[in-house]
């Protein structure tokens, strides 16, 4: 079985980002990049499945610029075979994103995709379920479980009330979850290794995909400020707090 | 020209984020229809007709739509897309799973999670988890749409006679398949809706010590949160879980005990009306966002407030 797990890089999550002082975006200037953590979690279920000899390849993929070379160097050094970075300058939403990711599935035909359910830049949660309509493939979102068998994943996914299970056929795509697992560490000698492991590139212009955006950015500020508080001695004192001067409590 | 709602429910009930939902589409369009798709969901769709502001309730009821498939709703609402400018569903778990399928299909970007309504193209959105507000404006034609339902009111249920048309669409793709649901069976109000929430961090150390919470819960008719430290900590089921790709609450009231306030949980409840932290350590993040701040140690503090409230 080859898995395609396409990976994104984003904003390291410790990074509390802000606008740029004209407001025509986020202020990213120096700011510390890493792989999106759903995506890594992604790459670690992909690995778990070749480890237990379910899979035989795995093919990660991105889109973004030179700089994202960096993220796929990560995934092969946590175990993917080898790497495509589709190289675009541009910023490209998920349904430009699911149409790339579409030709490069026509072309490398695998029979599982899975990816993170969202980037915790855009917060768009879209791309996987945008890429399955455009294959007419099944999905199977916010993963937490998955096993293969007779050419269907099981995948138990998180809900809002709590879990469902559902029974896709392959090929299909599958979103992860926090708890679909606890993603490795790349050690030093795996490291190593990835930087001898294929990487290809190419041009996003060359894959004959319209991706031109639908969105644009008019502007980006600071949400409104919560005012600070105050810190109450005692639990009396919260109480009244509570009751008449925020009325919340009666 | 009009807007759909898609409606949330279980076949039995209509969920109230759906009301928010309408809210919305009202701030957007003159007319505004609802989408009832599901198995023997009649019920659903005479209480979606009492919603005021909404004229047709289009009910489609049918074996595939019983557990809402993405791979069968979007299909569904592709095809009756035609006469509508806008297409709108709540941000949960099942308006995310299905909706950038049904954009997709229709060849739309859709506009994730919107918090404000700009113009009618333009919208405000929360990203990297809510530290940023972008102000968004769409080229597509048709807008596809998920709706934070924390951002707007409920439009009230009772008055509404829209009417109920039955349509016969049936769209099983035949490449997904319902197997279980494990649903967390509380009689408690569901956290999306709830006036009052208490949530536990890592601080309550284990899944028994939650139980501290659920006496103030009792007395207040709170809804049980958590964080994601407590969550992937097996303390409490992942529906508990409060944060940026969590719920999205925004009570009049958030207790928080025991939780340090990282910027992905602060994500999920900074719209709250009153907010509430109590935890050992002063330099805990929970505080700059907390109205009124407790130190000290949760389990001192919390069988004291709930002694006292």
């Amino acid at each position: 079985m080859k898995i395609l797990i396409p990976i994104k890089r984003v904003v390291d999550y410790n990074v509390k980002v802000r606008p740029m002082a004209d407001e025509s975006g986020v202020d990213l200037n120096n700011v510390k990049m890493a792989i999106n953590p759903f995506c890594e979690i992604a790459v670690e279920e992909a690995v778990r499945l070749k480890e237990s000899g379910v899979a035989e390849e795995i093919i990660s993929v991105t889109i973004g610029s030179t700089a994202a070379q960096e993220q796929l160097r990560t995934s092969l050094a946590l175990g993917a075979d080898r790497a495509i970075l589709i190289e675009t300058d541009s910023e490209v939403e998920p349904l430009g994103v699911a149409k790339l990711l579409k030709a490069v599935v026509e072309k490398e035909n695998p029979d599982l995709i899975i990816m993170g359910k969202q980037a915790i830049d855009g917060d768009n949660n879209q791309t996987g379920q945008k890429l399955a309509a455009l294959l007419g493939y099944p999905q199977a979102t916010f993963a937490s479980e998955l096993s293969i068998n007779d050419g269907k994943a099981e995948v138990t996914r998180e809900i809002d009330g709590g879990l469902q299970t559902v029974s896709v056929n392959l090929p299909a795509i599958v979103t992860t979850d926090l708890r679909l697992n606890e993603p490795r560490y790349a050690s030093l000698p795996n490291i190593m290794k990835a930087k001898s492991k294929p990487l290809d590139v190419m041009q996003a212009s060359d894959l004959g995909v319209d991706i031109s955006p639908r969105i644009s950015t008019l502007k980006v500020t600071l949400p409104p400020e919560r005012e600070a508080g105050v810190i109450v001695e005692t639990v009396d004192e919260l109480v009244d707090k509570l009751k008449n001067e925020a009325k919340v409590i009666s | 020209m009009t807007a759909l709602v898609i409606s949330e429910h279980n076949n039995e009930e209509l969920k109230s984020v759906t009301l928010n939902t309408v809210t919305a589409a009202k701030e957007l369009d003159e007319e505004v229809h609802i989408l009832v798709a599901g198995k023997d969901c009649s019920g659903v769709a005479e209480a979606a007709s009492k919603i005021e502001g909404v004229s047709k309730v289009l009910l489609v009821d049918s074996d595939e739509y019983e557990h809402c498939l993405a791979e069968n709703i979007s299909t569904l609402v592709s095809k009756i897309s035609g006469e509508y400018n806008y297409i709108l569903a709540p941000t949960t778990t099942s308006g995310k799973n299905f909706m950038p399928r049904v954009a997709a299909l229709l060849d739309v970007s859709q506009i994730s999670d919107i918090c404000a309504i700009e113009g009618p193209d333009t919208f405000q959105r929360p990203i990297y988890a809510g530290n940023c507000i972008a102000t968004v404006k769409t080229a597509d034609e048709k807008k596809v749409i998920t709706v934070r339902t924390t951002a707007f009111d409920a439009t009230p249920a009772e008055s509404g006679s829209a009417d109920i048309v039955s349509l016969e669409e049936v769209h099983d793709a035949g490449i997904s398949e319902f197997i279980k649901e494990e649903l967390a069976q509380s009689d408690r109000p569901e956290l999306t809706a709830a006036d009052v929430i208490i949530s536990g961090g890592r601080g309550m150390q284990n899944g028994e010590n939650f139980s501290l919470l659920e006496g103030i819960a009792d007395k207040l008719g709170a809804a049980i949160g958590a964080s994601r430290a407590a969550v992937d900590s097996g303390f409490v089921p992942n529906d508990y879980q409060v944060g940026q790709t969590g719920k999205i609450v925004a009570p009049n009231l958030y207790i928080a005990v025991g939780i340090s306030g990282a910027i992905q949980h602060l994500a999920g409840m900074k719209d709250s009306k009153v907010i509430v932290a109590i935890n050992k350590d002063e330099d805990a993040p929970i505080f700059q966002v907390a109205d009124y701040g407790l130190v000290g140690d949760l389990f001192d503090v919390v069988p004291e407030l709930e002694g006292k409230i």
